[in-house]
């Protein structure tokens, strides 16, 4: 009686052309990101690739990029939750991360501005460091999920507000935590050769893939972004799932904020983690990940804030001096940008079936001449 | 032939042999309509009838393939909705098309505000805002924030904003869905007061009872092709029904709303509803018992409530007041995962908007409510999910390149089977089927209803509600028949056929 043996659709898409395929795969447009600037290395700077031992620390162009982008990373990995699941940004992270190195700053430092003294154990410090960092992100995604307000709206508050908060509680001041111990978490615990950032971001990013790989909080999130009526009809609570993933995404923050003001050793409200916001946002982009929400890769967020950073570094051991990197920076973000908009890759997609076709009917004529 | 303008009673607007496809769609075949000066004429039809296709050939929407439309006898060309309100062709629609945050004046001249030396004249605009709203007998202030005012008045608003644009010809689709019972009669006051004004209206709405209050004509639409056009006073309810449903009235039977419960005489009803009720405009209260293994069909025409009150019972949507008891236990339902985990699965009506997850496989498709009913922690494993969806896309012969296609590429039958799928995982005692098999080919179709018989007789309780009454009259052994958001009548057995089913549907008196 039935039915199916004609009209098969899903035939067509095994026979999908290969370059078609590998454009509509997400990954591919960052892995391609990321080689350009690897193989554009290896022809302006032969010493890129090298590396080498110095006081204890593996270290070269390479190491480099994955100390600095570091901070990057781990709040990207935050940002690609909350774009999935939202379609909008949290433009606040950077404010978190000061919120958060302030707090344990302060409960490190006691009362004073420079001491060398811990006043509190280390651990108990970066936890509350975290902690604040969770409230953060649930002060944020209440407003989304509660109040339902546009996301960049919504975080807009902290954004604005975060930074002075900090200054506030560290009464107004850089505050300096001289115990060396202070930088293993940024810098190099003794005795082990990588950078401590470095070994933090790995596992940072592992734990988050098990979070979202090991728990179906990985699929609520995507199906919350997808289809949100849907996943209400399902059974799953798109409020809960979406205050859960800004909550990730502060304390992500707050991870971020103490790696980096420990790296330099102080909480300085006015450097730290400025501009990271839109750094994120580049790299969720350059993921392969759409900014309406749904599907998201952590794998890609991942290639693409290491990106970012190569570029970055690049610039820099070509001589591109400080004060014009962001020019260059721009230009670039604008060739990526215009390379992975649709109408582009579509214009591509056209190109290619045109030369396939051209091919087509040139045998075609061949045919009609004899 | 030359007393087209001048005969009161002749159309003013003629549109013939209108026919419009969309890919894979006959839209519109063939259509004939014609509108009078000074008329109220009532646009029927169930779903895919055509109506709003119709209207948007009309308002310049869409572009016709064929046909041509005529306005007081010269022909014209409709190209655009700037070329519809060029010829005075004024359209509202359900919602509200206004600015809620600027004020009613505002609103009514918004993009053609009076002007003097380039600036905006309010004090021009206001007055001339108040004469229109005077002489239209609405009452609000010009000067008032748009979004003050109910929706009704923010209707009759849109109304007066249309009209004012030199408006020959109004279409209201569907403004009296949200509306209570006064807003009603304030919104026809102002209806009959421009049909005095020789406005002629078309009336697109799904409550039979207002067709009747007033309109003059009524044109009814089918599939897509033109059923006919007729006088209020010579077309009865029923026979409105029958030609809206295409369904002839054979002979003539008392109709019996007294359910036969002897069937399931002391067994404990799966679902028994009480008093239930979600708000005035969605279902009004009602009662209702659902047994193991039966097959209860709920009908009426479009929006009728037969699809909230499924969506009630399953927690879709807020029920305000009554009560639920689940195997004669009282239940709280306060979402669709309470109602999961009681037992129950629903089928939602519309499957793009309410079903599918576009962009995730047909694996994740198929385990999404067995995982959110399992919860976050409990996370099925990738073999388990590969199992699962293996068995059941053999199950039901769902078609698909593998099971980590993308939902998006597969057919609409094959969509709905991944979504009937996923609600037989989590193994449901009672499933709401909404329109199970709408826009789905013919060979699924009856796959479906075949389903739908073999879960009822593995003792599981099905609700399915379907637009066609064959369907339902082949699947179910009791039918539930609704009517502008109330509960009007029970039939089973011998009452169980088309006239008394249309009947109960078309409900008041014979003789209209």
């Amino acid at each position: 009686m039935s039915d199916f043996s004609k009209g098969n659709k899903p035939a067509k898409l095994a026979s999908k052309p290969f370059i078609n395929r590998l454009l509509s795969n997400r990954l591919t447009f960052s892995v391609v990101i990321l080689l350009i600037v690897v193989v554009q290395n290896i022809i302006t700077t032969p010493t890129f690739f090298n590396i080498s031992i110095t006081n204890g620390l593996i270290s070269g162009y390479i190491p480099n990029i994955l100390d600095e982008a570091s901070e990057l990373v781990i709040v990207t990995l935050g940002m690609t939750l909350v774009i999935a699941v939202s379609g909008g940004v949290d433009i606040s992270v950077g404010a978190i991360m000061v919120v958060a190195a302030s707090f344990s700053g302060l409960l490190l430092n006691g009362s004073e501005y420079r001491t060398e003294v811990f006043h509190n154990p280390y651990i108990l410090a970066l936890f509350v460091g975290l902690l604040g960092g969770a409230l953060c992100g649930a002060f944020n995604g209440f407003l989304v999920s509660g109040l339902k307000i546009q996301p960049m709206i919504a975080t807009l508050i902290l954004y604005t507000a975060g930074r002075s908060i900090a200054k506030q509680i560290t009464y107004g001041q850089t505050i300096y935590i001289m115990n060396p111990t202070y930088k293993w978490l940024g810098v190099q615990i003794p005795g082990i050769p990588i950078r401590t950032t470095i070994i933090v971001s790995t596992i940072i990013i592992i734990l988050v893939v098990l979070l979202t790989r090991l728990t179906s909080l990985g699929l609520y999130v995507q199906s919350v972004g997808i289809n949100g009526s849907s996943a209400r009809l399902v059974g799953l609570n798109s409020r809960v799932i979406t205050f859960m993933a800004f909550v990730i995404c502060g304390v992500l923050a707050g991870a971020a904020g103490l790696v980096g003001s420990s790296s330099v050793g102080s909480v300085n409200s006015g450097e730290l983690g400025v501009g990271i916001e839109m750094d994120a946002i580049l790299a969720v982009a350059l993921g392969g990940n759409t900014l309406s929400g749904g599907k998201f890769s952590i794998a890609g967020s991942v290639i693409g804030a290491y990106t970012i950073q190569a570029i970055t570094t690049t610039l820099y051991a070509m001589d591109v001096r400080a004060d014009q990197l962001n020019v260059f920076k721009a230009f670039i973000i604008i060739l990526i940008i215009v390379a992975s908009s649709e109408v582009f890759k579509g214009k591509i997609k056209k190109l290619t079936r045109k030369l396939f076709s051209k091919n087509v009917s040139v045998g075609g004529l061949r045919d009609e001449r004899q | 032939m030359n007393i087209m303008n001048t005969e009161p009673n002749s159309p003013a607007l003629i549109m013939t042999g209108i026919g419009k496809s969309f890919p894979g769609v006959r839209a519109l075949n063939n259509v004939d309509f014609k509108l009078r000066h000074g008329e109220i004429h009532a646009l029927m039809g169930e779903n895919g009838a055509g109506k709003s296709t119709l209207v948007k050939v009309l308002t310049g929407v869409y572009s016709m393939d064929e046909g041509s439309v005529k306005l007081d006898g010269k022909p014209v060309g409709i190209r655009s909705p700037q070329d519809a309100q060029k010829y005075g062709i004024s359209t509202v629609y359900q919602e509200v098309n206004l600015c809620p945050n600027i004020t009613v004046a505002g609103n009514l001249f918004l993009g053609r505000e009076p002007r003097t030396m380039g600036l905006i004249d309010w004090r021009q605009m206001n007055r001339k805002a108040a004469e229109l709203l005077q002489e239209l007998n609405i009452s609000a202030d010009p000067t008032a924030q748009l979004d003050s005012y109910s929706i009704a008045i923010q209707q009759m608003i849109a109304i007066a904003r249309a009209v004012n644009t030199e408006c020959k010809f109004l279409i209201l689709d569907e403004p009296t869905s949200s509306l209570d019972t006064d807003e009603v009669e304030k919104l026809f006051s102002l209806m009959r007061q421009l049909k005095g004004n020789g406005v002629g209206i078309i009336f697109i709405t799904h409550f039979l009872e207002q067709v009747y209050e007033i309109c003059d004509r009524i044109t009814v639409l089918r599939n897509g092709e033109l059923v006919g056009e007729y006088e209020v006073e010579n077309l009865p309810r029923l026979e409105l029904v029958t030609k809206m449903m295409g369904k002839e009235i054979e002979n003539l039977s008392n109709l019996n709303i007294d359910r036969d419960e002897s069937k399931f005489e002391g067994e404990v009803p799966i679902i028994e509803a009480r008093d239930l009720s979600s708000g005035a405009s969605k279902v009004a209260p009602f009662d209702l018992k659902m047994y193991k293994g039966e097959v209860v069909g709920f009908g009426g025409l479009l929006g009728s409530g037969r699809s909230e009150l499924v969506r009630t019972i399953y927690g879709a949507d807020k029920a305000v007041q009554g009560q639920l008891f689940i195997k004669g236990k009282s239940a709280k339902i306060r979402n669709p995962l309470d109602a999961m985990k009681k037992g129950m699965a629903y089928l939602p009506e519309d499957r793009k908007v309410d079903g599918i997850f576009a962009d995730l496989s047909v694996r994740e498709n198929i385990i999404i409510a067995l995982q959110a009913k399992r919860g976050t922690f409990k996370r099925l494993t990738r073999k388990e999910m590969e199992k699962y969806a293996d068995e059941y896309i053999a199950l039901l012969n769902i078609k698909t390149a593998s099971i980590e296609t993308p939902m998006k590429s597969l057919s609409g039958g094959n969509q709905q089977k991944v979504i009937l799928a996923r609600w037989l995982l989590t193994n449901p005692e009672f499933m709401i089927l909404d329109e199970p098999t709408r826009g789905i080919d013919v060979g699924t179709k009856t796959e479906i209803q075949k389903l739908i018989l073999k879960l009822a007789g593995e003792g599981k309780s099905v609700a399915f509600i379907s637009s066609e009454m064959d369907e339902m009259l082949r699947t179910c052994s009791r039918m539930v028949i609704m009517r502008d958001q109330y509960k009007v009548g029970e039939l089973t057995d011998s009452d169980l056929n088309q006239n008394t089913i249309m009947r109960t549907i078309a409900g008041g008196e014979e003789g209209r």
